[in-house]
């Protein structure tokens, strides 16, 4: 089984969310990434998304945009990027790592040379932004033939059809973007999502991981009771980005901006195995079809 | 070779270019846009409008003219001016503005958004988006802004909003990202009118049926003016609309050469330059996959041109496609060679061509003289030079 699979089948056994970081690599040096991620696994972290720097972020907002244009001055690349995963590897073979970015890259390295590079740097997802399911077969059966799971993105105007499309392409989980527009964007509306989410549960079994516009603890918590995990990128950016000057600073906020996520996030999973009332309790409860911990979800 | 030819696929490939690589929250309106395109293409009331406005607004048939001097001069080839300049706004972007703003009326669309280089998509969406009532917001790179403000004021005065794009290169390429991270956001009620045969399917097919026009009335004003068909096209290509707006009708007539004309910058060599057809590599870029300037790990290359529209790292998919099967030839003009073919037409013919435009004009005088003076060369004059007007005198020292 994946490290993906097996994640968040432990995640669903104990009735917990996961809790996704993004940073982008080699931002805002390349030293700083391996014990960065090393210790937001200390903060209690699930899986890492890890954001290869590209000249043209198309679907990010202005602070992962400037995220990728301080790697890319470091001449940060994807090849780096492996390497950085590769390096955090040796020293975690438990927390899984996704790759997350642009097609332009692989295209550059080939699809096959991309496959072989990710497997040897033990990735184990990647979620190419630009790349759905219609043009990415090709590369999405490299990647599984490898026992990597290709990730694809959901959003708000998915029809049923589109949903059905990803849960046959993709595996490991899905990324369900909560709003219309780019990462870092302030208008995500809890009661939308959740009522995407049952669309989305109807027509998939694979686990829904929610991110964009995801801020805070309170946002995480209420967006944690919706979905199997919570990607967390722009305001961790944020705080690399207000210490520019002073990286450990920014790796000591981040861990501790996390380390209260973490502890929102299992208070949902307190409050919902305890069946005491939330300010957030969901209406219509939605149950995850992998969990085997009966009402564990309502 | 092609007996007949029906590029692209359904999906939009050009062979292996083309396609629809866009986040996923795009591909809703890019299915919603390509079954109103399949649509309206057949719906005679669609083509009727659009037929009127293209002449009652635009003004066609743009003139096919002989430039008999120039000719002369050349001392090979007879060369004819396709004149895409004498459009309404200058240029021939507003062919397919005209078409994408009906489009756009019909499908309920409140809200037009454009990205622009020179400024001449910019201006003929601010036209088209005025005459209907539509709002209309303009991303254009910051650098564009500074060498095209003629064009930045006439879309402010036509109402339009004009976005000044600050990341990345701050030229078209930053103004496409910046236009497609709008759409994203504002995907219910806005319309993305792109201005070239690039970005993800249906833009480059819906691009270049908008402006066939041009090689179509071309096709008849060849027959009626020289009792044939041209032997060679030129056209310069920043995404390829005006190119394959001349080719198009072209493609199947083996006998006519096409010449698409790639802005060289300071020169190939220098690496400081526009031109991925010539020196670029496929890749994937604002959804597509085609030539791109781009380094060893994927990443773009900032680009240079002396004329804003040519400015561009990438180029439309069909035209990847004519290049690798060899039925259009792609070559490359520097800036200094430009500014010949800008005098050279200015000067000879009275006319003053776009400095997009003087890159075709700068090849023509290279290819004339290597033909017989019975040949005919059919060049596109794709848009007037009023717009570089103060980029010109500032070279020459002249303050306006
Ligand atoms: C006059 C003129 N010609 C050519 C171009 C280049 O565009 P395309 O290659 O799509 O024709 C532009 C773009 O701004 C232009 O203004």
């Amino acid at each position: 089984m994946s490290r993906l699979a097996a994640k968040f089948e432990e995640l669903a056994k104990t009735g917990r969310k996961a809790l996704i970081p993004f940073i982008t690599a080699g931002d805002p040096r390349p030293d700083f990434t391996v014990p960065m991620m090393h210790a937001m696994v200390k903060a209690g972290v699930d899986v890492i998304e890890l954001g290869v720097p590209f000249s043209d972020p198309m679907a990010d907002g202005p602070v992962i945009q400037r995220a990728s244009e301080r790697a890319l001055a470091h001449k940060m690349s994807l090849r780096r990027t492996l390497e950085i995963a590769a390096e955090f590897r040796k020293s975690d073979q438990l927390t899984p790592v996704v790759l997350m970015g642009y097609l332009n890259p692989i295209e550059a390295m080939g699809y096959e040379g991309f496959a072989n590079a990710a497997q040897r740097a033990e990735i184990d997802g990647v979620l190419t932004v630009d790349l759905p399911p219609e043009e990415g077969l090709e590369c999405s059966t490299l990647l599984k033939a490898r026992g990597i799971d290709p990730i694809f993105l959901l959003a708000p105007n998915s029809n049923d059809e589109r949903v059905k499309k990803m849960d046959a392409a993709g595996s490991g989980y899905i990324y369900y973007v909560s709003l219309k527009g780019v990462t870092g964007a302030g208008h995500l509306n809890p009661a939308d999502v959740k009522n995407k989410l049952q669309q989305i549960r109807a027509n998939t079994r694979l686990p829904v991981a929610i991110g964009f516009g995801v801020k805070d603890a309170q946002t995480a918590k209420t967006i944690a009771e919706i979905g199997d995990g919570v990607v967390i990128g722009s305001a961790l950016i944020s705080i690399i980005e207000a210490n520019l000057d002073d990286p450990e600073q920014a790796k000591n906020k981040i861990v501790e901006l996390l380390a209260s996520i973490r502890q929102a996030l299992d208070s949902v999973r307190m409050t919902e195995g305890g069946g005491l009332k939330t300010e957030n309790n969901l209406q219509s409860p939605v149950r995850h079809p992998l969990s085997s911990v009966n009402g564990a979800y309502e | 070779m092609i007996e007949k030819y029906n590029m692209p696929d359904e999906r939009g490939h050009f062979g292996p270019y083309g396609g629809i690589f866009v986040a996923e929250t795009l591909m809703p309106p890019i299915q919603e846009l390509n079954a109103a395109y399949q649509q309206y293409l057949k719906d005679p009331e669609f083509i009727a409008e659009l037929d009127a406005d293209l002449k009652y607004y635009v003004g066609r048939p743009s003139p096919l003219y002989h430039a008999e001097r120039w000719s002369r001069e050349l001392g090979g080839a007879q060369i004819y001016l396709k004149r895409e300049d004498l459009n309404h706004t200058g240029s021939h972007k507003i062919n397919n503005t005209v078409g994408q703003a009906l489009l756009a009326k019909r499908m309920g669309k409140t809200r037009i958004i454009a990205e622009t280089g020179a400024g001449q998509h910019g201006v003929a969406t601010a036209t088209v988006a005025a005459r209907l009532g539509l709002e209309c917001v303009v991303y254009m790179g910051a650098v564009d802004v500074a060498r095209q403000s003629l064009n930045v004021y006439r879309m402010k005065l036509l109402g339009a909003k004009v976005v000044a794009v600050e990341s990345g290169s701050k030229t078209l390429k930053d103004a496409l990202n910046e236009a497609l991270r709008d759409w994203v956001t504002n995907v219910d009620n806005t319309f993305y009118i792109i201005g070239t045969v690039a970005g993800p399917h249906p833009y480059p097919a819906m691009v270049r049926d908008f402006q066939a026009i041009i090689g179509r009335e071309c096709r008849q004003q060849c027959q009626e003016a020289t009792g044939r068909l041209p032997d060679a096209l030129v056209a310069c290509v920043g995404g390829g609309s005006n190119a394959i707006g001349l080719f198009y009708s072209f493609i199947e007539d083996e006998s006519v050469k096409m010449y698409g004309v790639e802005a060289a910058g300071d020169g190939i060599a220098t690496g400081r330059h526009s031109a991925p057809l010539c020196a670029g590599r496929p890749g994937v870029l604002h959804g597509n996959r085609t030539y791109l300037m781009a380094d060893d790990d994927g990443e773009i290359i900032e680009t240079h041109s002396i004329s804003a529209g040519l400015d561009y790292p990438g180029v439309g998919p069909e035209h990847a496609w004519l290049k690798d099967t060899g039925r259009a030839t792609y070559v490359n003009i520097t800036d200094t060679e430009a500014l010949e073919g800008f005098y050279a037409l200015t000067l000879m013919e009275g006319i003053i061509p776009a400095l997009e435009s003087s890159h075709a004009m700068a090849y023509t005088m290279k290819l004339a003289p290597t033909m017989n003076k019975d040949d005919i060369i059919i060049v596109n004059l794709s848009g007037r030079g009023d717009k570089d007007m103060q980029t010109m005198a500032k070279r020459e020292g002249i303050e306006l």
